[in-house]
């Protein structure tokens, strides 16, 4: 019998009765809501028993006044199946609050997560507990404000002006 | 002037004897023609060996996700060819069908706009893999095998042209089909494409793959493993040259891409000889899905008759009021998808690029994110290169063929 979402989900189910708060279907993908706390031991359960070795996409989602707790970060993991031919993905979806936004790295799990949690850090300033490496990828280090969040006010270029007129000065000391 | 400082402090190893070794610290771009565009790695030489290599990236960081939260969805799409711009087209035809999705207007579209998107698609997919492997020739060397590659390369360009008037940033299709219809000699000009490339790639190959230079300079360099490939997320011909054989088209097909017959090549060994072999093939099988594609094309409509999506026609425009009216609607708020989310993958000639939408019922997208199959693949460099020789790392970053403008955004 072959392996799929509805499958996938219920084993998640049992072996995380308190941890898996919800699930969703929308045009044929399914989300499952979990305790962001958990993350990292459901993350490893997926990964290393139901065999989703894949991780797709990593990302976050800021929700300013429009939920509570304001953030998600969101997990595309995907099962390849024996030659490729199952190819079964599923959004995990784990809120964290406003306050100090935390939560485990996955990085252990799956090396992808390196680098994309690295951004999500940048974008959003949420923090990676037990990142290796948690710096800033895209915009310069010395920058201030997070650009994804929606809090961020387009029209201020002084954090940007400020980074460059830094790397001047040390340019030209 | 500060002396500038070659010695990283973290590889400094004192000796029994009280000697010091010291690794050398080399920054290899921001400007350094073999990047393949502004990419910075800090190397850590141990004489010609690389003891580690860090990549920095974010040089040409524009901010496109945050952009696009603030026009509508159509807006998007010039942004999407700014990515990947050596098929630009991939990307456009990968955001259009996100929003399809979104939207949930799939089964809508006409099959002639799906039949021609296949075509260009995989014209993109032959565009961007001339460059890959003709730049990666370029940087080992090889001259001449680059000259063919971008011979043929503005074949292509003048086919998008014909198509949509742009040859590099093409924005081409909309969401429903096809802004215009193929122009009239579409197909003759495909076609003699078809009939001219083979000759060219048959010559490329005959360059390549038997020579010796190129052998000795790829086979066994950069190699991954299938395992790390996969735990590293590879896609596209970095993850099949290590054996794997995920491709989007054949996992969750689009586009129709189940009704073509074609296969996936797949190379084993995971060197960068064994990345460039599977790009070879994979430029042939998009001959053999154009040349079905082109006996399929159906005539009719172009684009799906949704009078709250498609812009009416230009002549309606000028002539109704109601079409005038119902165009600035569209062009002012944007249609309006259903407030929820997707995420929509296609097999871009790099890897998996997916668009993961969320939609609030508004006409601007509330969150879109871009999941580049650079910016992941790149992650494997410092993998590859780890024990490597220095010129070695250039062999490494043309066989996994990066695009900055992705990478970065």
């Amino acid at each position: 019998m072959s392996f799929d979402f509805e499958q996938a989900v219920s084993l998640l189910k049992t072996e995380f009765p308190q941890d898996i708060l919800d699930t969703k279907e929308y045009r044929g993908e399914t989300t499952v809501f979990v305790n962001s706390e958990k993350i990292a031991s459901i993350c490893g359960y997926l990964k290393n028993n139901l065999d989703f070795t894949f991780l797709a996409d990593l990302t976050a989602v800021d929700y300013l006044e429009i939920k509570s707790p304001r953030y998600e970060v969101v997990y595309h993991v995907h099962r390849f199946g024996v030659d490729c031919e199952e190819n079964i993905r599923i959004r995990l979806k784990a809120k964290i609050s406003d306050k100090e936004p935390t939560i485990d790295s996955v990085v252990s799990i799956w090396a992808t997560a390196d680098w994309l949690e690295r951004e999500i850090y940048d974008m959003f300033g949420i923090e990676f507990a037990g990142h290796p490496d948690l710096r800033r990828i895209l915009m310069p280090e010395d920058y201030g404000p997070f650009p994804l969040r929606k809090d961020f006010d387009v029209r201020n270029r002084e954090a940007s002006k400020e980074s460059f007129e830094k790397a001047l000065e040390e340019d030209t000391d | 002037m500060e002396r500038v400082e070659f010695v990283s402090e973290e590889q400094v190893v004192i000796n029994e004897d009280g000697t010091r070794t010291e690794t050398m610290m080399l920054n290899m771009g921001p400007q350094h023609p073999a990047t393949h565009g502004v990419l910075r790695i800090v190397l850590h030489l141990d004489g010609e060996m690389v003891v580690k290599a860090v990549p920095h990236i974010g040089y040409l960081h524009r901010g496109i996700e945050k952009l696009c939260e603030h026009i509508t969805y159509q807006q998007c799409l010039p942004y999407t060819d700014r990515m990947d711009y050596i098929a630009s087209i991939c990307n456009n035809i990968g955001y259009i069908l996100a929003c399809e999705k979104l939207l949930g207007i799939e089964d809508e579209i006409p099959e002639r706009a799906k039949v021609a998107e296949v075509i260009l698609f995989e014209l993109g997919r032959i565009e961007s893999h001339l460059v890959g492997i003709g730049t990666n020739a370029l940087d080992l060397g090889a001259m001449s095998a680059f000259l063919y590659c971008f011979k043929e390369r503005e074949r292509i360009y003048d086919i998008l042209e014909t198509v949509c008037g742009a040859r590099l940033t093409t924005s081409y299709p909309r969401v429903g089909g096809l802004p215009l219809d193929l122009p009239e000699n579409f197909e003759e000009v495909v076609r003699n494409f078809l009939k001219i490339f083979p000759k060219t790639l048959h010559e490329v190959e005959s360059l390549l793959t038997r020579n010796k230079i190129w052998i000795e300079r790829t086979k066994g360099v950069a190699v991954i493993s299938a395992e790390d490939a996969v735990n590293l997320g590879l896609t596209g011909p970095a993850l099949r040259g290590s054996g794997v054989p995920y491709d989007v088209r054949k996992a969750t097909p689009y586009l129709g891409y189940e009704n073509y017959d074609f296969e996936v090549p797949v190379t084993s060994e995971g060197d960068a000889y064994s990345r460039y072999l599977c790009r070879v093939e994979e430029m042939h099988q998009s001959l053999k899905i154009i040349h079905q594609a082109l006996d399929n094309l159906p005539d009719g409509p172009f684009i799906a008759d949704l009078p709250d999506i498609v812009l009416p026609e230009k002549e309606l425009t000028y002539t109704k009021m109601e079409s005038l009216i119902r165009h600035f609607v569209i062009v002012y708020e944007g249609f309006k998808p259903p407030a929820g989310e997707i995420q929509h993958a296609v097999e871009n000639p790099k890897g998996e690029l997916s668009y993961y939408l969320i939609s609030d019922g508004s006409g601007k997208p509330y969150r879109m994110r871009v999941r580049g199959p650079s910016f992941v693949n790149m992650q494997a460099l410092s993998k590859m290169v780890e024990g490597a020789l220095v010129a070695d790392v250039i062999a490494a970053i043309g066989s996994l063929d990066i695009v900055l403008g992705e990478i970065d955004r």
